[in-house]
């Protein structure tokens, strides 16, 4: 079986914690912090349940600043 | 499957474009001019003319693309970019050159150089961003104000009486002779953006090839002068720009 899997990583102090990201995932993996900031004041975006994101790169696309990148990678399950 | 197995080079699949270095950008959070920054240094990365671009910035809140984007650049005063950017190609006729002005930038303070400038079909590609307000200067109405829209200096609401009514610089420059791509985009959603970054590399080979001026207008947020969220300000843009600033091609001359 051929499978997909994908992972983000936020540039935390480059991100402004606009939301962009958040609204754009399609699995609904992305959210702002709620207690933490970065060291420009803002809450910052961090992914939460990684196993479900197949690197689609919405959330990178969307973001005016940057910030995440994104990778993917494939493989057959047998693979394993 | 383990994370360090996927956080791997040969598994990227997006990344910040290596022209936008790592300066912090001074744009407000989620602001749509962030946005179309990438896609230039997108663009000019892939089109391998990192070396052979000129922009020129505007007055308002991209004057200091330049501190972003690796490429050479010139400051103009306000509203004279595609004057300036007339005499860049002019004098090196083999480089893309472009210009990235706001609303109040391209459609008020410097509307006879925008207008003159594709009149004479200037081979340059301009790229417009409408956020239909002065963003920088705390903004105030600009000539693209939707009308009953409330900013600094109509707190009411434009009123046509008073005002006049939102001025719709692409439909004029698509009457004009020499321009080749007219195009009214958004950069809203991936779809959008994906359909803007079409629409900047058609304008910038139009530039290389001499074909005449393009345009580009990116119907854009201004979050901080609408006083909406980032995500609030793109459903307001939908709901409110669109209708009057209807998105897609106006003019190519490129086909024929
Ligand atoms: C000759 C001159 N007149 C007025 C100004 C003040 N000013 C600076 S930016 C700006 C408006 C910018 O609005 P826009 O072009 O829409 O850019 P935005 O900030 O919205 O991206 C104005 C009027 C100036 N700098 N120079
Ligand atoms: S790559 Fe796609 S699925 Fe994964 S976090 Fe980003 S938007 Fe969500
Ligand atoms: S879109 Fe970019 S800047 Fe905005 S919250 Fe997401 S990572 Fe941060
Ligand atoms: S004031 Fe408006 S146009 Fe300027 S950076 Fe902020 S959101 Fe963007
Ligand atoms: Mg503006």
């Amino acid at each position: 079986m051929n499978r997909i899997a994908g992972i983000i990583v936020v540039d935390t102090e480059r991100c402004k914690g606009c939301g962009l990201c958040v609204e754009a995932c399609p699995k609904k993996i992305v959210r702002l912090t709620e207690k933490s900031v970065n060291k420009k004041g803002y809450p910052y975006a961090i992914q939460t349940e990684s196993e479900l994101c197949n690197g689609c790169t919405s959330c990178g696309i969307v973001c005016p600043d940057g910030c995440i990148t994104v990778y993917r990678k494939k493989w057959k399950e047998e693979q394993v | 499957m383990t994370k360090e197995n996927i956080i791997n080079p040969q598994n990227l699949v997006y990344k910040k474009p290596s022209l936008m270095n790592n300066t912090p950008m001074h744009y407000c959070p989620g602001c749509s001019h962030g946005m179309v920054h990438k896609l230039v240094a997108e663009i000019i990365e892939e089109m391998e003319m990192t070396d052979n671009t000129i922009g020129i910035c505007p007055v308002g809140c991209a004057v200091f693309a330049y501190n972003y984007l690796d490429i050479d650049w010139i400051e103009a005063a306000h509203g004279r970019a595609p004057a300036c950017a007339t005499a860049v190609k002019r004098l090196w006729p083999d480089h893309l050159v472009f210009t990235y002005q706001g609303d109040g930038d391209f459609a008020c303070i410097g509307t006879a150089e925008s207008i003159h400038a594709m009149n004479r079909g200037e081979n340059i590609a301009i790229i417009f961003i409408n956020n239909a307000i002065y963003g920088m200067t705390g903004g105030q109405m600009a000539p693209t104000t939707l009308m009953g829209m409330k900013t600094a200096t109509c707190p009411y609401g434009r009123q046509a009486d008073l005002h006049g009514y939102p001025l719709k610089m692409t439909e004029l420059a698509a009457n004009l002779e020499g321009t080749c791509y007219i195009t009214r985009q958004s950069v809203h959603n991936v779809a959008a953006i994906n359909r803007t970054k079409k629409a900047i590399r058609k304008a910038f080979e139009n530039s290389l090839t001499g074909k005449g001026t393009s345009l580009v207008e990116v119907v854009s947020t201004c979050n901080a002068g609408w006083k909406l969220t980032p995500v609030q300000a793109n459903k307001w843009m939908e709901e409110n720009m669109f209708p009057y600033y209807p998105l897609g091609d106006i003019k190519d001359t490129t086909k024929e």
